[in-house]
């Protein structure tokens, strides 16, 4: 029904890439869930050794699509085509595994309970008999070696034992591994998510180095600019469907962010609070340095520098008390939804009223009435997109559970929030949403210490401590804050 | 890393620890045939924790392992004795049954606690069906195999060593192992990697009922006549012998070594309280102390190992 659109536009990127060969096609793809039409007709060419990029907002159906890809999900209609013959045979996980098409999860698809040689094992069958274990150890250390210098990553460790950007790494280079048959498409979904800067360049670097070999790839994130810059080709996604599809040459920041529907807006933090506020936190990170951290009643505090350098202890320590003077009732929003945020067997309302149970108290019980208006307001404030909030909380897209735990957090007595890297893998136009939301309160009073992995956040915060080794070595305040400044303080030690 | 390795050495810690004690209060246990005596029952609970190994490896628990044992150890004093063929081909069929419960809960999702308990149940009733009274006879090679005199080195205990490294081996160090414990600690990644979880897992309660047929053998063969209650503290001792060792109820965190270690260590603090003139009312009651003492020390050690 829907496919005259993207044809058309296909064909333009057909043309382009006449000469080379396809990797793998999509065409007319389909895929419901009950009612909802997550894949609504999806056409979609990759070329041998080209990167392309995928952008859409969350609940676009891009991750759809990707499981669609790697044999996850079985679609309702349409046909996939590797190499330009159409696949005989039902497309499962093993047969995207032999074929070589492997896949990079946004949540991690590795084994906590086994170690980085043990992982490797099992996305490659062929890694058997005597003399295995070595096997995979070479394999994986001389990948990690050849992305990411310096990661400080054994092959004998275990997962578990891994901070979350290592675990990202580990499976990265996991991908990008062979053993027996060519590699042909390594789709990586928000790679770079739990990713420092750093890292994050080693890795669209390696992105160019490996397309030049003949892998394709397709890189989905939200980060624009990461994806302008490393994509030959991007394609939009909106509703399921395609709604444009040029390359990356073609694409400003503003019109890709026009092409997915939503605005840009350029982000400015006003001037610089009075500060003879109140002083709410105070705090000297226990891992190290003399130097202490510092936040009045309404100001916005960013903490940033390279990932796992203090900043979650930073946050935890302010939170539990320990060694930091704390005014006024806290409340924690998690990055990491799936281990520290949601309730998994709760419905929706649950999880947002949770932090709030004993100002809902009646007589000692809950107030099931008061408790349903408070799950209703926040799901009207935060506009979380869903019928009911009875329903259960994983019924969300990841980006919509994300703002339940926003608002859990504001719906709260709380007047300090501390923020560990909440905006991880959440599309740009609910980012939007949540930012304006912290914006007006903190104008009323409210207290954000936020750390984030995006440079980019940092615009919307008054001062931001750079964290180096566990300890702060700058504060930067709201006009100093350039990515530039912040790098430079993060690698100092380095440089000199 | 430390940490680990101290969590590690816990299990054998707690056995070195239990057996000075022994030694302590009963000096002529100090010797081949002490040794001998106090660990013969070792054997058959060492098989049976790795049994119940295999099932907590893929994230279930088996509370039929106990009764399943007694079975065994019935079919072998009376069929086994009479038909061999039979009696082998009755023991295949319950290792098959085994594979059968472990699809049927995979593909129906049943929570592994329910089925194995309906499923102990049933495993009493056909051993009582075929031995109303404890009786029957264990085959003469049973016997003469639980019997032999090792020299130097008592049986049990080389008994106990090989079962543990060979189920090391297969599920630590194989390649084929690997994906077992992967099932354990997140079935999607193996899904996604094109890994069947109804084949592991399948395999995993087979080998299950193999190391539970084995269990109800050995004990049989020390036992000498067959009988349905036999084993029915084995489901527990087989449970506290994994935790002992080691394991962890979910993801796929076990240790093989540990797990023998655990179950000699069971069998041993039985020794130990009976020399310490306990009564038998109070036993059960004084092991349960001990696990808790060692989960607690576990608790300790691992403390701080998860803070960031």
């Amino acid at each position: 029904m829907s496919n005259t659109l993207p044809t058309t536009q296909q064909r333009s990127s057909r043309a382009s890439k006449s000469l080379s060969e396809q990797a793998i096609s999509l065409d007319g793809v389909e895929k419901s869930f009950g009612a909802v039409r997550a894949l609504a007709g999806v056409d979609l060419v990759v070329a041998t050794g080209e990167c392309l990029g995928l952008v859409g907002h969350n609940g676009a159906g891009k991750s759809t699509l990707m499981h669609v890809l790697s044999g996850n999900l079985t679609p309702s209609a349409g046909t996939l085509s590797i190499g330009g013959k159409p696949h005989a045979g039902s497309w499962t996980a093993a047969a995207a595994q032999a074929e070589g098409v492997r896949c990079v999860f946004q949540e991690l698809s590795l084994c906590p309970n086994l170690t980085v040689a043990e992982n490797v094992r099992i996305v490659h069958r062929s890694l058997t008999g005597l003399g295995w274990k070595g096997r995979a150890r070479a394999l994986i250390s001389q990948k990690l070696d050849e992305i990411f210098p310096n990661h400080g990553i054994a092959p004998d460790d275990e997962i578990a034992d891994l901070a979350i950007g290592q675990r990202q790494m580990a499976e990265i280079a996991r991908a990008f591994t062979v053993t027996d048959g060519k590699l042909r498409l390594v789709i990586l979904d928000e790679p770079t998510s739990s990713l420092d800067a750093v890292t994050a360049q080693q890795l669209l670097a390696y992105v160019k180095k490996e397309t030049a070999r003949g892998t394709s790839i397709i890189l989905i994130s939200h980060l624009l600019g990461e994806v302008l810059s490393t994509a030959d080709r991007i394609v939009v996604m909106k509703d399921g469907k395609t709604v444009a599809d040029r390359k990356a040459a073609d694409f400003t920041r503003n019109s890709l962010v026009a092409a997915m529907g939503s605005e840009a807006r350029e982000h400015k933090r006003g001037a610089a609070k009075n500060s003879v506020a109140e002083v709410m936190v105070r705090a000297q990170p226990r891992s190290g340095g003399s130097a202490s951290l510092e936040a009045r009643k309404g100001e916005i505090i960013g903490l940033t520098g390279l990932a796992g350098h203090g900043q979650t202890r930073m946050l935890l320590q302010i939170y539990e008390r320990r060694h930091a003077e704390v005014k006024g009732a806290l409340s924690f929003i998690a990055g990491d939804r799936q281990s520290d945020g949601v309730f998994n067997l709760w419905s929706i309302g649950r999880n947002i009223t949770t932090r709030s149970l004993t100002a809902l108290r009646k007589a000692g019980f809950i107030d099931l009435a008061a408790e349903e208006k408070l799950a209703e307001e926040w799901k009207v404030r935060m506009a979380i997109r869903t019928p009911d909030v009875d329903n259960n909380i994983l019924t969300l897209s990841g980006g919509n559970q994300q703002k339940a735990l926003f608002a859990r957090a504001l719906a709260s007595d709380a007047t300090i929030i501390l923020m560990d890297d909440p905006m991880r893998g959440v599309d740009i136009g609910t980012k939007q949403e949540v930012y304006a939301m912290i914006e007006a309160e903190a104008e009323k009073g409210r207290t954000f210490i936020w750390y984030t992995t995006e440079i980019e956040e940092l615009t919307h915060c008054d001062r931001a401590y750079v964290f180096r080794n566990g300890a702060i070595v700058a504060a930067l305040g709201a006009d100093e804050l350039t990515e530039e400044k912040v790098l430079q303080a993060s690698f100092a030690e380095q440089a000199a | 890393m430390n940490r680990r390795f101290l969590r590690q050495a816990l299990p054998f810690l707690t056995l070195a620890v239990v057996l000075a004690a022994t030694f302590y209060v009963q000096p002529r246990t100090m010797s081949y045939f002490g040794l001998n005596l106090m660990l013969q029952y070792a054997v058959p609970i060492a098989l049976a924790t790795i049994a119940q190994m295999f099932i907590i490896t893929v994230n279930d628990l088996d509370l039929s392992i106990g009764p399943f044992v007694g079975l065994v150890s019935c079919i072998g004093a009376t069929l086994l004795l009479d038909n061999p063929l039979l009696g082998i081909l009755a023991l295949l069929v319950l290792i098959a049954t085994y594979g059968a419960v472990g699809a049927l809960i995979h593909i129906r999702n049943l929570p592994s606690i329910v089925v194995t308990l309906g499923l102990s149940f049933v495993w009493l009733g056909i051993a009582v069906l075929i031995l109303p009274s404890p009786g029957g006879k264990a085959p003469v090679w049973l016997k003469a195999l639980m019997g032999v005199q090792t020299p130097w080195v008592p049986f049990p205990i080389i008994a106990a060593i090989v079962i543990g490294v060979v189920v090391h081996l297969a599920l630590m160090l194989s390649s084929y192992g690997v994906i077992a414990r992967g099932a354990g600690g997140n079935p999607k990644a193996l899904t996604r990697a094109g890994w069947s979880m109804l084949n592991t897992k399948v395999i995993m309660y087979m080998l299950a009922g193999f190391f539970g047929v084995l269990s109800g053998l050995a004990l049989l063969g020390l036992t000498t006549s067959g009988d349905a209650h036999v084993a029915d503290r084995y489901t527990l001792y087989s449970i506290a012998g994994v935790i002992l060792g080691g394991g962890e109820f979910i993801g796929g965190r076990v240790s093989p070594l540990g797990a023998v270690v655990g179950a000699l260590t069971l069998a041993l603090a039985g020794s130990f309280l009976i020399f310490l003139k306990i009564s038998p009312d109070w036993q059960i009651g004084a092991q349960g102390a001990i696990l808790i003492i060692v989960l607690a020390l576990r608790a300790l050690v691992s403390y701080g190992e998860h803070k960031r």
